[in-house]
């Protein structure tokens, strides 16, 4: 079970922002992470602790295929993203590098910044613990799960491969 | 049910007869893709796998195109790190420095993307190729990693919307201005998860250049992959570049779309995205007055041979601006030359703009113009995101070359109607 503070932002947060270009030419997770949001929100990293969950509008992580920009927020201490919607290459990122990520448009307009939640992963619930309320959000097919117990892609493909 | 192109080509490759919308399947890829950015963490996850090799040395292409010629010494070691990993690995499809791209410039004309293909590639603008109708994606470096291994992805398959285009496009409109109404008019979102698929009686008006360049930008509308029926035009561009094996899909006549959207190529007007999102469009004569500081042109989505021709058209005779940067990047080597043997360069030159290297360099604020704080650019890239080309505080305008080069003779953005009398 996740638990943690919120972090809110709004609609189309790009990958430009969550990881700017200028950072690519490393892709250490720790590096990548000091600079974490630097160009929507320059405080962020000064105030993120680690297990805070995202919560933002629509259409996260749209632009560039960058995995850098899941790795940095995983590497800046987020422990889940929920969203009205991601952008679908964000989306199979976060998932491939074993960040847990849930859509669920109620939940990402009603939760505010500072709230606590928690969120189940396996079966998408989202409690909002200062102000009571649950959400029920899109839990993952089953397809995805499997890659998700297998803590990403790369596990899932070796055990695929029979080498693991 | 029919099926829209998307899905039959997926289908094949799954190995399935047929497939809806939402199922999640394996296909086998006909090219993993990735430059110097993003393969470097390919390598690393592809190293975890413990896979003696990549599943096919032909079908993997690595092109270091970002941050080269290497910028610093980190974007040194990363390039590094890829080419020692394609001459170890014996990766047929690896472009040096000197005989490269900019990667969606570079595979076509190579050969190495043909209709009915199935492309995955670790850059977002992978989704070029559907130019070609082709099944062509971007993924990240953890897929790319799994695909150099396996030879196989996962993909859910995708809903369609379909623009059915009719009409012929006016003087200086282009592909660029096509994709920019369409974005415009549908929202970075507005294709989320889906395929766009195009169309109809218009297409045959359009140039593979023009097609290449709407099918680059379906990302930013959301869209999983852009695609485009194959016609003569097609398999003309396919014959001269290609020797692979090709297969024409089309929809089935009773296909499924979310929407069908109609686009008449004759009304559309130039148009410019104005700053922070590719969807906040205006038509030129809606553009108002925006002294700007530097000119791009270039990328993957505008470096094209036709790109440069109609740059070259505005810029022959006349200076850029006194106060204005102009740079000018030919997408690829082939492109350089022959824009070089068709006297384009020289015009360049003369204006008083830059010529560089293929390079993607300023589209993602990497080197080779980075703005400064305050500052504007008018460019033929694909994405004006806060940042993008430099300082949080700088501004991008997406437009076509025409556009580009007539705002760098004026200084502000205009039409290439106002300089070319």
């Amino acid at each position: 079970m996740i638990k943690g503070k919120v972090i809110k932002y709004g609609n189309n947060v790009d990958t430009d922002v969550i990881i700017p270009a200028r950072y690519l030419n490393t892709s250490d997770p720790a590096e990548l992470a000091r600079h974490c949001m630097e160009d929507l929100d320059p405080t962020f990293v000064g105030r993120v602790n680690a297990g805070d969950v995202m919560v933002a509008g629509r259409n996260f992580g749209c632009g560039s295929s960058r995995e850098h920009a899941p790795i940095a927020l995983k590497a800046s201490g987020i422990s889940c993203i929920i969203a009205e919607t991601f952008a679908r290459i964000f989306y199979r990122n976060a998932i491939n590098i074993g960040l847990p990520i849930l859509e669920c448009p109620l939940a990402a307009q009603e939760i505010s910044e500072g709230d606590e939640v928690s969120v189940d992963v396996n079966t998408g619930i989202i409690t909002n613990h200062t102000t009571g309320k649950v959400y029920q959000g899109e839990p993952f097919p089953e397809f995805m799960q499997q890659i998700i117990k297998s803590e990403g892609l790369i596990n899932y493909v070796r055990e695929r491969m029979g080498q693991k | 049910m029919g099926m829209t192109m998307t899905q039959k080509i997926l289908a094949a490759h799954a190995g399935l007869d047929k497939v809806e919308a939402g199922q999640l399947i394996m296909a086998d890829l006909d090219l993993v893709l990735g430059n110097d950015v993003t393969t470097p963490v390919a390598i690393k996850e592809f190293n975890k796998i413990g896979a003696d090799g990549v599943f096919d040395k032909n079908k993997v292409a690595i092109v270091p195109d970002h941050f080269t010629p290497n910028k610093d010494i980190k974007s040194a070691q990363q390039c590094r790190l890829i080419r020692e990993f394609a001459h170890h690995k014996e990766i047929a499809n690896y472009f040096e420095i000197g005989r490269m791209g900019i990667e969606h410039a570079l595979i076509p004309e190579q050969g190495l993307a043909v209709p009915g293909d199935v492309i995955i590639g670790a850059d977002s603008h992978t989704c070029t190729y559907g130019a070609l109708g082709a099944f062509s994606t971007g993924v990240g470096s953890t897929d790319m990693a799994a695909g150099m291994a396996l030879g196989k992805c996962w993909f859910k398959v995708p809903e369609a919307i379909r623009f059915n285009l009719t009409g012929k496009l006016q003087p200086w409109v282009s592909g660029k201005d096509v994709i920019l109404h369409i974005i415009g008019k549908i929202g970075v979102d507005g294709a989320l998860y889906q395929s766009m698929e195009f169309g109809g009686e218009g297409l045959a008006s359009l140039s593979m250049d023009d097609r290449f360049t709407i099918a680059n930008m379906a990302i930013e509308a959301g869209a999983k992959n852009g695609i485009f029926e194959v016609d003569q035009q097609t398999l003309d561009y396919v014959k001269e570049h290609s020797t692979k094996e090709y297969k024409v899909y089309s929809a089935d006549e009773d296909a499924v779309y979310t929407r069908v959207i109609d686009v008449n190529l004759s009304e559309i007007k130039l148009t410019v995205a104005f700053p922070h999102q590719p969807d906040n469009t205006r038509t030129i004569d809606q553009a108002g007055d925006i002294a700007i500081d530097q000119v791009v042109i270039g990328s993957c989505t505008n470096g094209r041979i036709e790109d440069l021709r109609a740059a070259a058209r505005v810029l022959k005779g006349r200076k850029v601006h006194p106060r204005v940067r102009t740079i000018i990047f030919p997408a690829t080597q082939k492109i350089y030359l022959q824009a070089m043997k068709e006297g384009l360069l020289e015009i360049f030159i003369e204006a008083g703009a830059a010529v560089s290297t293929p390079t993607c360099g300023p589209c993602l604020g990497g080197h080779m113009g980075i703005l400064a704080k305050g500052e504007r650019a008018v460019a033929t890239t694909n994405r004006n995101f806060v940042g993008r080309m430099g300082h949080p505080e700088s501004e991008v305008y997406l437009a076509s070359p025409a556009v580009a080069a007539a705002s760098a003779v004026t200084g502000r953005i205009s039409s290439p109607e106002e300089v070319v009398l």
